[in-house]
């Protein structure tokens, strides 16, 4: 966490500037990006992803711009919201992150109702993911929410009912509990190359891959459309962006072709999998277990590496053994990568799966 | 043929933390060696299965409490009594005993299989687990606000090499059927040995060592954290 800031510093740097925050277990970065790009022009961003109170002062000393963009990390959101009073809070799904820092997923929610319920600012409004029941739980005591009916890859920690703990039924896109605790009904709606908002049907392509991307983008452009944003330029800025803090970009090292994805939690992996295709034989994942990603790596049997059948994958990063045994058991053929230098290249542009301190590695390496 | 009855209990509640690992390396390690495997996942509403082997992972606090009260409305308690196996993790090691307390001090009913209570201890217990088990080591991770005590003759699991375990010096328990422990998540696969001593007194036999990737892993552990 580093510095501590004196208590009203992000307030008196919030104050007279349009604010969005961003929070969520994946997809926070891309979507501040997403925002900061649409919206156009000087936006602040912390764009490092330094997303806890010193990195938004940082950010907010940095300039001056009346535009913000915040990504904020799920524990410090409520802290956040008091502090700069944002217009816009984008919530985009909650999943199972870092356990080992005991901020389990459901009282995340719980704090997130908390502060949604007694939020400060009546006119905030929230964009939410109306199809993650976690977020839903949080958001539904908003006062102003645009729902958005947006992909989702992970609901095994939204199988139980957030208020009532019955199992929920899901199908058909919705979800519900005998409780009444139902999936609302969406403002946006993500369809294959448009967006829906109200009745405004924008033309939505990216060049960023995967059905998380354009979850990221809808979200991105519902809390543009808050504050006046016109959307058919800001979808198209938004389709241009290739990378993102590194994460898809294309990169160089050792005589191979990379593809930097990062995926630090069973949801970001589940998600990143269904990215690599069947022709990429060759997939490298990296795992490191540091404070920064978590000391324990159980969660690698939560992510679906059944997936990866068919492909050849070299375990990377200092708990290779782990993945290794994961894939293993998932019968997945692996080639263990004690010494970087001897992996054959390949032909091909080589996915590269990271979690989060392993990711910064390779991005450090490779150019 | 043997056939190795699996029943993963209530993974949506008790499956925090890559839980369902244990039941996937019992499969693997059991097939590997020519044993037939089934394994159900057992969701809420579904009945409870005959199985050789029920498995409890760890939960949250308001699905622990869940899986409790709807186990023991099931005939789980007897089934165990009458000789069915048990590996539970965490949670799972919390809600086998008499009582458990989660959040604050109000104490929930347990499952009553052996007897042992839990309170809430005054931290977190996070970290890595390392246990003696007679004369193996076991390897895994811990995170859980519990202290747990063992009634009168009831075994515990092994003593503590690093970690807290139960108490900071015992780790779980252990009846002829049961195996508890706090190394919670994927502990089979980080301990082969300990699958083989559990699908072996499941299935009654002796087994051969099967070489697999886990093996690199366990020593590696052990070498890393000194144990």
């Amino acid at each position: 966490m580093g510095l501590r800031i004196a208590p009203g510093l992000l307030t008196t740097l919030a104050t007279g500037r349009t604010v969005i925050v961003v929070s969520g277990t994946n997809g926070k970065t891309t979507t501040t990006a997403m925002t900061a790009v649409g919206w156009g022009g000087p936006v602040v961003s912390n764009a490092t992803g330094a997303n806890m109170p010193p990195g938004h002062a940082a950010a907010l000393v940095a300039s001056n711009s009346p535009r913000v963009v915040l990504e904020v990390d799920e524990a410090w959101l409520a802290a956040v919201v008091d502090a700069t009073r944002p217009r816009v809070c984008v919530l985009l799904n909650l999943s199972r992150d870092q356990l080992d820092r005991a901020n389990e997923v459901r009282h995340l929610a719980e704090r997130w109702r908390t502060m949604l319920g007694d939020v400060a600012n009546a006119d905030l409004v929230v964009v939410a993911n109306a199809n993650d029941p976690l977020v839903v739980y949080a958001a539904e005591v908003s006062r102003h929410v645009r729902w958005c009916d947006v992909p989702v890859t992970w609901l095994a920690d939204a199988v139980s009912c957030p208020k009532c703990t019955s199992a929920l039924e899901h199908g058909e896109g919705l979800w519900r509990c005998r409780c009444g605790f139902a999936r609302p009904r969406a403002m946006a709606t993500t369809l294959d190359e448009e967006l829906v908002v109200g009745d405004h049907r924008i033309e939505l392509t990216l060049a960023l891959p995967g059905q998380f991307n354009r979850a990221n983008a809808a979200m991105a452009l519902c809390a543009l459309a808050i504050v006046g944003v016109d959307l058919d330029a800001a979808a198209s800025r938004i389709g241009e962006i290739t990378s993102v803090a590194g994460r898809f970009a294309e990169r160089q090292w050792g005589g191979h072709c990379l593809q930097l994805l990062l995926a630090k939690n069973p949801a970001g992996f589940a998600a990143m999998l269904e990215t690599v295709t069947a022709d990429e034989r060759d997939v490298w994942v990296a795992i490191n277990a540091r404070v920064a990603d978590g000391r324990d790596p159980s969660w690698l049997y939560d992510v679906p590496f059944e997936m990866l059948r068919g492909h050849r994958v070299y375990c990377f990063g200092d708990r290779r053994l782990d993945v290794a045994t994961r894939l293993d058991y998932a019968k997945v053929e692996y080639v263990i990568v004690d010494d970087d230098a001897a992996v054959p290249t390949s032909a091909n542009l080589v996915p590269v799966l990271a979690n989060y301190t392993a990711f910064s590695d390779w991005l450090a390496c490779s150019s | 043929m043997l056939i190795v009855k699996i029943a993963v209990l209530f993974p949506e509640l008790l499956g925090t933390y890559g839980d369902g690992g244990n039941g996937l390396v019992i499969a693997e390690r059991s097939r590997r060696r020519g044993y037939d495997v089934d394994v159900t996942s057992v969701a809420l509403g579904d009945d409870l299965p005959d199985a050789d082997l029920y498995l409890l992972g760890g939960g949250e606090d308001g699905p622990q409490r869940l899986a409790s009260d709807l186990l023991r409305r099931t005939s789980f308690a007897r089934r165990v009594g009458d000789g069915a196996h048990v590996l539970a993790v965490c949670a799972g090691l919390q809600i086998l005993g008499t009582t458990f307390s989660v959040e604050g001090d109000d104490e929930y009913e347990g499952l009553n299989v052996v007897d042992v209570v839990t309170r809430r201890g005054e931290h977190r217990s996070v970290g890595e687990l390392c246990v003696r088990v007679e004369d193996e080591t076991l390897v895994g991770f811990e995170n859980h606000g519990g202290v747990t005590r063992l009634g009168d003759g009831v075994t515990a699991l092994g003593t503590v090499l690093r970690g807290r375990g139960n108490d900071g010096a015992l780790d779980g328990f252990t009846t002829s059927n049961v195996w508890a422990t706090y190394a919670h998540g994927p502990v089979l696969a980080l301990n082969p040995w300990f699958a083989d001593r559990v699908i072996a007194g499941v299935l009654g036999v002796e087994l051969e060592p099967l070489a697999t990737a886990a093996d690199r892993l366990y020593d590696e552990r052990r070498l890393t954290l000194r144990v």
